[in-house]
């Protein structure tokens, strides 16, 4: 069975349809690359599998495991492991990351019906995450990505990655604000959560993440569909010739 | 037959009601006056209602309507209920002194192995046979404040605390209100505590009620004197039951180069207002404030302060935060008048509200009155709704919507309990708010 299916998909935003008949599948220990323009609808994509509030779904479907994906909340769904990282991570004062990450797996934990972590449990397993991802123990004491850069933030999201081993993996533009050791650190991260039974699906701009992060399939999103898609070998074509080519087609 | 009736009857029905009363109250002679005068000032006055402007937001004559009659003295099996819920909210390393409806309980008190330099005695002790002077400060709150007024005229029990100068407390003190009765009643409380010079010491106030009490009344009232060169940490914990009127008064005056670090919380009782006078009465002297409301249902807690800069060179900070659900209503009032003389002032108030549901409602009214030129004075006031972006952020990361909501609403009153120095009472802050959030369910 798909892990996650994506059927003829079409979402509005404020009166506005940003989705026009959107379809992906994505099967268990595959990585899927999104590329497209800005305003694509590539991170629209990405909230809605998420169970972000303000979006409608006029059409389509989303199934995970074959189960209807959009009929549960948010926090079922990230509890089902469903991951999303986001573009934008938001900054949460006077919530210490450590306390957050910790009440997060085990919220997740006791939706499964799994025991909770103790804090020697969870310290242990997060700072092995940490140092994996060369990420300082003095910033999981700070409030949630407050004051951190923005490659800490992005790093921070592949830290609670690596926390919550969930099936589906969506990073949206995991890239954008990375360093090129600190983007090494990360692919690095998201490589040694590849397994059988995950699956990624890397949304960026970039080819060169994709040197990183080597995708199985590749999809150019144009206006609100996948126009395209085709092997890793669509990227370089991408960034040969760029977007022009598809702007008609969507 | 209700001892002070107030739905504005005749003078001589409220009379009639404070004379059978007067008969349980300690002192005589000029005590005793000095309650005429006060309940004549109350009587002439009744409850406070909307019309007049410091009572606008939180009219007693709606939503109290009357004054209970005073508490029966408690039985063996109210003492007993009481030991028990004391015991529920004991804090390690504190002495405790203990009210139980409205009558200092010695045996849930802990009064053997005093500090040196430290004094306690009860009110009703001092009211019956201490000295004219400290029976006077006893009178001191304004019978202006008709609640002030009636509290001073049925004033039954309460502590009083003396700390020597040069003597810094090492254990805190706490007094416990615990209401108990099994009939619907009021209780006047009035307590004291004197801060030498060069002295220091924390004070814990509390309010809980045990299992089964019936809707009561809780009129309370503190003066606090803290000499030169003192420091008084304080910290204020309304649990009061969900169908309990809190009224409280405080009467703060500091001496020079003088701290006062006070942090309240009122996460119980169906109607309570706190409402608090500071006074600099010597220069160079600091007062931080700090508050939090955590409201919902139909409660209504009103928080008023009066910030008296009646000298130079003090500061004062003021945080309030309040946290509305339902139908709740949430008030803060904070004066602060900076007098003519009172140069180099440095007075800030910041007051934030979280409505959680379009019916809450928070009401803010800052006042300053500023007659000298060379100060520091502002105030800030913001009320908004839980962020819908930090939501998503921690749902989408497995968290519950109350779950993440209880994350949120821990963050946004942290900032006003992290001012809590002693980190035992912190603790006991942060729990009573994990209380109020479980309630929430
Ligand atoms: N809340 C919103 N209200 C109105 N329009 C929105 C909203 N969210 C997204 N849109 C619009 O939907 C379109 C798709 O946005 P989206 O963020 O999904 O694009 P994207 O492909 O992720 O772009 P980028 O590469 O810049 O991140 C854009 O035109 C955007 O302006
Ligand atoms: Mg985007």
């Amino acid at each position: 069975m798909s892990l996650l299916e994506v059927k003829d998909l079409k979402v509005r935003v404020e009166e506005r349809e940003i989705l026009h008949g959107l379809s992906l599948t994505v099967n268990p220990g595959e990585v899927h690359a999104i590329m497209g323009p800005n305003g694509s609808g590539k991170s629209t994509l990405s909230h809605v599998i998420a169970g972000k509030p303000g979006y409608e779904v006029t059409g389509g479907e989303i199934l995970f495991r074959g189960e209807d994906l959009l009929e549960m909340s948010p926090d079922e769904r990230a509890a089902k492991g469903v991951f999303l990282a986001f573009q934008y991570p938001v900054e949460i004062p006077g919530v210490a990351t450590m306390n957050f990450l910790h009440v997060a797996l085990n919220a997740q934990r006791k939706a499964r019906g799994e025991s909770q972590l103790t804090t020697p449990e969870f310290l242990k397993k997060a700072y092995a995450a940490a140092a994996s991802l060369n990420i300082p123990r003095d910033m999981l004491k700070r409030g949630v990505n407050v004051g951190f850069s923005g490659g800490e933030k992005k790093r921070n999201e592949i830290l609670q990655m690596a926390l919550f081993e969930p099936a589906v993996c969506i990073l949206d533009e995991m890239d954008s604000g990375l360093d090129i050791d600190a983007l090494r650190v990360a692919a690095d991260g998201v490589n040694a959560l590849r397994s059988q039974g995950r699956a990624m699906v890397v949304i960026t701009h970039y080819q060169r993440l994709l040197n990183y992060i080597v995708p199985d399939f590749v999809h150019v999103m144009s206006k609100g569909r996948v126009v395209k898609s085709g092997g890793k070998e669509l990227a370089l074509e991408l960034e040969a010739s760029g977007y022009a080519q598809f702007e008609d087609a969507a | 037959m209700n001892v002070a009736l107030v739905k504005n009857e005749t003078g001589s029905a409220l009379s009639d009601s404070f004379a059978i009363a007067r008969d349980r109250l300690p002192g005589a002679d000029k005590v005793a006056a000095a309650r005429e005068a006060a309940f004549a000032a109350y009587a002439q006055a009744g409850l406070p209602h909307r019309r007049i402007e410091d009572w606008k937001y939180t009219d007693l004559r709606a939503l109290m309507r009357e004054v209970l009659p005073l508490a029966p003295a408690p039985d063996a099996a109210e003492f007993s209920r009481a030991a028990s819920a004391a015991k529920l909210h004991a804090i390690e390393g504190v002495r405790r002194l203990v009210l139980v409806d409205g009558v200092f309980a010695p045996k849930l008190s802990e009064l053997g192995g005093l500090e040196k330099g430290l004094g306690i005695r009860t009110l009703r002790e001092v009211l019956e046979t201490g000295d004219a002077a400290l029976q006077t400060l006893l009178f001191t709150p304004d019978n202006a404040n008709p609640m002030v007024a009636l509290n001073s005229a049925m004033m039954t029990d309460g502590v009083v605390i003396d700390v020597a100068d040069g003597v810094v407390l090492t254990q805190p003190l706490q007094i416990v209100h615990i209401a108990s009765g099994t009939v619907p009643a009021a209780m006047f409380t009035r307590s004291l505590l004197r801060l030498g010079k060069d002295a220091g010491a924390t004070l814990v106030e509390s309010y809980i009620a045990t299992e089964g009490a019936k809707a009561y009344q809780v009129h309370d009232s503190l003066i606090i004197s803290i000499g030169n060169n003192s420091r008084l940490d304080h910290v204020r914990l309304n649990e009061d039951g969900r169908d309990a009127f809190n009224i409280s008064s405080g009467v703060v005056s500091l001496g020079a180069h003088a701290h006062f670090n006070t942090f309240g919380m009122m996460s119980g009782a169906g109607v309570s207002r706190y409402q608090a006078t500071i006074v600099f009465a010597g220069e160079g002297s600091r007062v931080e404030t700090n508050g939090v409301n955590l409201l919902n249902g139909k409660q209504h807690a009103d928080t008023t302060l009066f910030m008296d800069h009646a000298v130079p060179h003090c500061d004062s900070r003021e945080i309030f935060r309040a946290v509305v659900d339902d139908r709740a209503h949430s008030v803060f009032q904070g004066r602060i008048i900076v007098r003519p003389h009172a140069q180099k002032t440095d007075a800030k108030m910041m007051t934030r509200a979280l409505l959680l549901s379009d019916d809450a409602e928070a009401d803010n009214k800052p006042e300053l009155e500023i007659f000298a030129d060379d100060v520091t004075c502002g105030h800030g006031a913001t009320t908004g709704a839980l962020d819908e972006s930090l939501l998503f952020y921690l749902r989408a990361r497995g968290l519950s919507e109350k779950e993440a909501q209880a994350l949120l609403i821990q963050a946004f009153v942290g900032e006003a309990i992290e001012s809590i120095v002693n980190d035992g009472l912190r603790e006991l802050a942060i729990a009573a708010a994990q209380r109020w959030l479980e309630a929430r369910g």
